[in-house]
């Protein structure tokens, strides 16, 4: 895969930004789908996180149910102790996690103008980094379902 | 080559809404890593129970650590929501529909959390 700056002129502030998809075209975007690193890292963040905030919203309410008292929080936190669940809640700590690391690159991308150049590098980082955390998270959450 | 979102140029909001989203990212990072560790990976959920969330919220630093979590992650969430639906909904007045829909439910969902964190007394768990 080329490394190539794309329509980056010099005179924009911070190195340009006319980059990759244009938000009223992302159905074109999806259509020409090359299979590059950096739309695999978008359409996963989109997807995580999109399942984060979701979660986010039930973890709310199963929290706001602790106003309720002992017995309504216990029966309800109970239920998130079954086992189809931890295999979820490992999932949640992928996604969490990919995001997480996945913000970074997002974030360098946009505020160091070399960073689209080092993007796919970079890719591959988050990727490392992110399996260097969540494997054994994973395996201590396994673990737990056993104590 | 692609930044996963080009600079906002047009709007106000849109900049912020933008510059938000990195460093809201940035403090999420720390905050919900910090609190997936301890409720998740250091604590199996079967000992997640209302005395030990009654044991952490007897000290102020988790109140306030869980009241800037929830408000960082829910705005964070729902913004992010409203970027993704922007992508596929393009008439002004569906836009405007998605984001007074996720601002409500932000409302709504801030409010709750941020009671709950802010009145529980864990004394009525010891009952």
């Amino acid at each position: 895969m080329a490394l190539r700056p794309l329509n980056r002129s010099p005179g924009e502030p911070m190195g340009g930004w006319r980059l990759g998809i244009d938000r009223s075209r992302a159905w074109t975007w999806f259509a020409n789908y090359k299979g590059q690193t950096g739309q695999w890292a978008q359409l996963v963040h989109r997807l995580t996180g999109l399942g984060v905030a979701l979660f986010l919203l039930v973890h709310i309410i199963d929290t706001v149910l602790l106003g309720w008292g002992p017995s309504v929080y216990n029966a309800v936190a109970g239920f998130w102790t079954q086992p189809w669940f931890i295999g979820l809640e490992i999932l949640l700590a992928g996604a969490v996690i990919f995001h997480a690391i996945n913000g970074i690159r997002v974030a360098i991308i946009d505020f160091w103008d070399l960073g689209s150049i080092y993007q796919e590098r970079l890719f591959w980082g988050v990727v490392v980094i992110s399996l260097v955390l969540f494997v054994p998270t994973a395996v201590v959450m396994a673990s737990n379902i056993w104590r | 080559m692609y930044a996963a979102r080009s600079r906002p140029t047009a709007g106000n909001f849109e900049l912020w809404a933008w510059l938000f989203m990195r460093i809201s990212g940035i403090a999420l990072l720390l905050l919900v890593l910090i609190h997936f560790a301890i409720m998740h990976l250091f604590t199996p959920l079967s000992d997640v129970t209302f005395d030990f969330v009654a044991a952490r919220f007897s000290t102020p630093f988790w109140r306030i650590y869980d009241l800037v979590l929830l408000a960082l992650a829910l705005v964070h969430g729902m913004n992010g929501v409203r970027v993704v639906a922007d992508d596929y909904i393009h008439s002004r007045g569906w836009r405007l529909v998605t984001a007074t829909t996720l601002w409500t439910i932000t409302f709504i969902f801030m409010v709750i959390g941020a009671q709950i964190i802010l009145s529980f007394q864990p004394s009525v768990g010891t009952g």
